[in-house]
């Protein structure tokens, strides 16, 4: 094992606060942090000592980046203070561009679809975003899963905090044109740095 | 005191028919009684919340918290940006504080923004509501407008991660932060100092995509609250709000408890402390009804 290989260089220069990486010494208090933690197949550390190891495709594939809730345990707990928590992030989003993450994979999925669901207007849709995550195995499934949860749609509706009109227009920006040209030219940018394809 | 005024950023859910419209609802009231002005961000556009990078990546997502903060500097100079979602102030924070110490990301930042006609110039600063509370008024300052004690009434402050961690609020502790407890205190209500459930988290976003393993943490949260005699869980953050209230009647279906306990926010304890009606608490935005809380703020 070399820990000068290709793959840490790739992460250093492409995942979002990947030069920390190198730092990690293996304590597994970010392991012990994580409220999805019985849930991983590798926990952080087990990541960051794989990504030493050269192991690409394995981390890139990795189901465990995707079960990060944003909760910051790790973050505030690590004694070397590695922004674990955007390494996660950094590293499902690289994975996820290159295509090799998990396909099908349930927060992968409804991260792409709240992503688009803002885009588009400049302001999340609520009742859409809901929707098209009910709706994402089709159409069958999609009525399936919004029957098992209308008891919470309906006390929603009820206390006013969901409302069918935002599903003809609701809310959005007066300068969707300009937000529209910012995300296209950040998108730019950034994909011309880290080597990637539009799309 | 004088008028305070600051650039505010209610953030996606806050909107009319959307899942914490009833926390602006409050937030509007409490702010009216304590004279706190907030001008909305001119056409402010979504932070991203936690769930952005997968698909935005680094520079889009900071691309669009800084028109936010473009717009706040062109058109209310000098005010500080409040965010009442905990998603928001974090999103934007982290932005900021990522724009602050890299002149790279912030020349590729203002490149994007000058294709929608926009400059940052680094200039604004970024609050959470729960700060300009602590910081600006301080606890002394808000117990002076409390006309009704929350009296017989204990609550839960479930904090949760994202104005917990990894900033904090007032340099308190990320393990046992005591903000809303004092929160509670100030409003004449018994705050449960034991509550060993207030700063687990509830799943976020993951609580759409993920279930399951969510509907475990927030069983933990609401069983807690039950376990140490809670009358109603108290928070600052619109998805620990939605999430733990919401799902109950899920987790009662599933595994037969019944859970029935209220979730709200600050704004609306302190609303009704100041003596407004339910209404302009938002009390009638809930799933499940905050009785006592109701029945306090019907008191003549």
């Amino acid at each position: 094992m070399s820990y000068r290989n290709d793959f840490l260089k790739e992460v250093e220069e492409n995942v979002e606060e990947g030069e920390w990486v190198k730092m990690c010494m293996q304590c597994g208090v970010c392991a012990g942090s994580c409220p999805f933690g019985p849930h991983w197949e590798h926990s952080p550390q087990k990541i960051f000592m794989m990504i030493r190891a050269g192991e690409r495709i394995q981390v890139l594939s990795s189901d465990s980046m995707w079960m990060c809730t944003s909760c910051y345990n790790c973050i505030v707990r690590c004694p070397r203070k590695l922004p674990i928590t955007h390494i996660m992030h950094g590293l499902a989003n690289y994975a996820h561009r290159l295509g090799l993450a998990p396909k099908g994979q349930p927060t992968r999925v409804f991260a792409k679809t709240f992503w688009d669901n803002l885009v588009k207007t400049g302001r999340v849709n609520e009742l859409k975003l809901t929707l098209s995550h009910y709706f994402r195995d089709g159409f069958i499934q999609g009525i399936r899963n919004a029957l098992a949860m209308k008891d919470i749609g309906l006390g929603m509706m009820k206390a006013r905090r969901i409302n069918p009109m935002e599903l003809f227009g609701g809310h959005g920006l007066q300068d969707l044109e300009g937000f529209h040209a910012i995300v296209a030219k950040a998108r730019e940018i950034e994909d011309r740095k880290k080597g990637l394809k539009n799309g | 005191m004088a008028k305070k005024s600051y650039a505010f950023y209610p953030g996606c859910s806050s909107q009319l028919k959307a899942s914490a419209s009833n926390y602006l609802v409050s937030v509007n009231s409490m702010c009216r009684i304590l004279d706190v002005q907030l001008t909305q961000i001119p056409d402010w556009n979504c932070c991203g919340a936690s769930i952005a990078y997968a698909e935005g990546g680094e520079l889009p997502r900071h691309a669009i918290n800084a028109r936010n903060f473009a717009l706040a500097e062109k058109h209310l100079p000098g005010q500080d940006i409040v965010a009442t979602c905990a998603a928001c102030w974090l999103g934007a924070r982290e932005s900021k504080e990522r724009l602050d110490v890299s002149s790279a990301l912030m020349r590729e930042t203002n490149e994007a923004l000058a294709a929608g006609g926009l400059h940052y110039k680094a200039e604004v600063n970024i609050r959470h509501m729960v700060e300009v509370l602590i910081e600006d008024f301080g606890y002394e300052e808000l117990k002076k407008p409390v006309v009704k004690p929350l009296e017989n009434m204990k609550f839960a402050g479930y904090v949760g991660c994202q104005t917990n961690r990894p900033f904090g609020i007032d340099g308190e502790s990320f393990e046992n932060p005591k903000y809303l407890d004092k929160m509670v205190e100030t409003l004449g209500g018994e705050p449960i100092g034991q509550y060993d459930q207030k700063v687990t988290c509830c799943g976020g976003a993951l609580a759409f995509s993920e279930p399951e393993k969510s509907q475990k943490q927030i069983r933990e949260i609401v069983e807690s609250a039950y376990d140490h005699g809670a009358d109603m869980i108290v928070t600052p953050c619109p998805l620990c709000q939605a999430n733990v209230e919401i799902y109950q009647s899920e987790i009662n279906k599933k595994q037969g408890t019944k859970f029935s306990m209220p979730v709200l926010y600050y704004s609306q304890l302190m609303t009704v402390a100041y003596g407004g009606s339910a209404k302009d608490a938002g009390l009638d935005g809930h799933v499940i009804p905050p009785r006592k809380l109701i029945d306090a703020a019907s008191k003549k």
